[in-house]
């Protein structure tokens, strides 16, 4: 950050810890999940979960309702239950670390998730996999900033707004289709525009 | 050119002689076991309190630590059995407690009814007392070590457990050897125990050191453990101004090791380790896990020496140092010329959590056969900055990022007990631990 503010209903969230920032309901999607050996994937989730609604004065989540809760997110996603023992993206492949990341999402119930790059590394099973887990998650209460460098992934996330970013600036704003102009005519006309 | 320098004796020595003049003739036992008392601590007088001049001693120099001894403990007085009554560590375990406080067995706080088939249990003094030649002939002959911290353990042994597993008895509970120090008074104690572990047999020995008040413990056991015997030894430390431990060692032919050590409190505490490995084909898995805070000072030093061919050890030692503590790993795996075929890993993690905190690693290899396969790792470090962010984005707040984290690293090393209930104990002395860091 060299300049400007970042605001979330009025409130600047680069002040905040980023643990008040996800209490806020701001998530992040990892374009490179980290691995936490040591740590089971249930009791990170739930941690994260008790610690979210602690902060915003909300009671804990009971076990047996977690349990299930999270179970029946994971199905949806294609997670093994067997991952949730096990700590968290330790061994998991690309695919399943991404799957990972929109479980988490879908469990801490965001108010606006940025998904950086999700789509790197990702063969087209696990990126329909992960765009579904993410339609699932559209409301009108819920916003997604969606990163990405290729027109696929939005194939199957489709934007309500497209912007075209260039040396820090939204150079260019439009509809789902600005992305297919991009597809067939690249981005050095913005390249120009931005200089 | 090496010029031995003896320089004067310290406070700490000089009272340890005038304490050993004045209270020989009371210790138990006459004869035998009186000249083993005399030839330890001539031993002691020549060698002088363990410092730094000496390798295995050089990060935890008792010399400069010890400012003073104090004269044996006086023997319990009903307030510190009380005391010892109530604050029973691990009791949420299921075992037959054998309870020793101010250094003296403790027959009205332990478990000695229905013993199971193959099981004794008595105390060391009235087996010194009564010259037991079984007893007194094996005294230092287990595995032997010039240590002098166990020369001085020899010099002054007051009480303890003997232990006798005879060959294929499997009682089922732990024996628990609960060792409390406490009462008006502190003082020193000398705790001296034995265990058998015959042929085949299976047992697991949990011993706890706990306490209040500033005493100086020098406790040592020596272990044997049968061809095919499958023995779990857990040592957790809990209290101690001062505190030395020696366990040594020595185990036959395919039988199952299980060491864990954990320390969690204790201003200095020495834990010293002797394991031979005498017959071929054993496996045994040596670990600990220590927590420090303050200016606690916890040195774990092992010696794993492998006699026999074809055993497997694995070594793993984690410490979590927070405050001003320092934590001594020093490890050493021997193996000798007939032990092909030795498969030895150590590994020992040290995790700083502040900027004060102290680690020295210290491993070492010494290997004389030719077809082995032997390792050592030794990490320091602090916590991970990106891991610690990624929980943080998840909405967990710092300190508590950082307790997962901690709970994790030490949980690696305690995964290693086979005891669940005893893993979850410790666990939730870890998490206690974590919860009490500002």
């Amino acid at each position: 950050m060299t300049q400007g503010e970042v605001l979330l209903d009025g409130e600047d969230i680069l002040a905040l810890a980023p643990d008040e920032r996800a209490a806020r309901g701001l998530f992040l999607a990892f374009q490179y999940p980290l691995e936490i050996p040591g740590v089971a994937t249930m009791t990170f989730l739930r941690t994260a979960l008790n610690a979210q609604r602690k902060k915003r004065g909300e009671p804990e989540v009971s076990t047996p309702d977690f349990l299930r809760r999270v179970r029946e997110l994971a199905g949806r996603l294609g997670i093994d239950p067997d991952m949730m023992r096990r700590a968290v993206n330790v061994g998991f492949s690309g695919g399943e670390k991404k799957r990972n990341e929109i479980l988490q999402m879908a469990v801490l119930e965001p108010r606006l998730c940025v998904l950086d790059e999700t789509d790197s590394g990702l063969d087209i099973d696990a990126l329909k996999v992960v765009a579904d887990g993410v339609n699932r998650l559209r409301a009108p209460e819920r916003a997604f900033v969606v990163i990405t460098h290729y027109q696929r992934l939005l194939n199957y996330i489709v934007p309500d707004v497209v912007h075209v970013l260039s040396r820090g600036r939204i150079v260019k704003t439009g509809g789902k289709e600005l992305a297919l102009e991009l597809e067939a005519g690249g981005y050095a006309q913005y390249r120009d525009e931005a200089a | 050119m090496s010029v031995d320098v003896r320089p004067i004796k310290t406070a700490a020595e000089g009272a340890l002689a005038a304490s050993f003049a004045l209270t020989r003739a009371n210790l138990p036992g006459v004869d035998k076991v009186a000249a083993l008392r005399e030839e330890a601590f001539r031993r002691f007088e020549a060698d002088g309190l363990p410092n730094r001049r000496i390798e295995e001693w050089k990060y935890t120099d008792l010399r400069a630590l010890m400012r003073e001894a104090k004269p044996l403990a006086p023997l319990p007085d009903a307030a510190a059995k009380r005391l010892a009554g109530q604050g029973m560590p691990v009791a949420s375990i299921e075992a037959r407690r054998i309870v020793f406080v101010n250094g003296s067995f403790v027959p009205e706080l332990s478990d000695l009814e229905d013993l199971e088939p193959g099981l004794a249990i008595r105390s060391m003094a009235s087996a010194l007392a009564a010259g037991d030649p079984r007893i007194v002939n094996r005294i230092g002959k287990i595995a032997p070590t010039s240590d002098t911290a166990v020369a001085l353990n020899t010099a002054f042994m007051g009480d303890g457990a003997v232990i006798e597993v005879a060959p294929g008895a499997a009682p089922g509970r732990p024996i628990q050897l609960a060792f409390f120090n406490g009462g008006s008074d502190s003082g020193a104690v000398f705790m001296r125990s034995l265990a058998f572990i015959g042929k085949g047999a299976r047992v697991m020995l949990v011993e706890s050191h706990d306490g209040v008040g500033e005493f100086q413990v020098n406790t040592a056991l020596e272990l044997e453990i049968g061809d095919t015997a499958h023995v779990d030894h857990i040592k957790i430390t809990r209290t101690g101004s001062l505190h030395v431990s020696s366990l040594m060692t020595a185990v036959g032919a395919q039988a199952r090791f299980n060491e864990f050590l954990f320390t969690i409190g204790g201003q200095v505490v020495r834990n010293q380790l002797f394991v031979r490995f005498e017959g071929e084909g054993t496996i045994a898995g040596i670990r600990g896990a220590c927590l420090l805070k303050g200016r606690q000072h916890v040195d774990t030093t092992l010696v794993a020496e492998h006699i026999a061919q074809a055993c497997t050890s694995r070594e793993m030692f984690k410490s979590a140092i927070d405050g001003e503590g320092r934590s001594v790993f020093q490890g050493k795996i021997i193996v000798r010329p007939n032990a092909q075929k030795t498969d030895a890993r150590m590994a020992t993690h040290a995790l700083l959590l502040s900027e004060t905190a102290e680690a020295d690693n210290k491993p070492e290899l010494e290997i004389f056969a030719d077809d082995v396969q032997c390792g050592h790792g030794a990490t320091a470090g602090d916590l991970d900055e990106n891991l610690l962010f990624y929980l943080r984005a998840r909405g967990i707040p710092e300190q508590q990022a950082q307790a997962l984290l901690i709970q994790a690293f030490v949980g690696e090393a305690v995964e290693g007990i086979e005891h669940a209930g005893l893993r979850d104990t410790l666990m939730a002395e870890v998490a206690a631990w974590l919860g009490a860091r500002e």
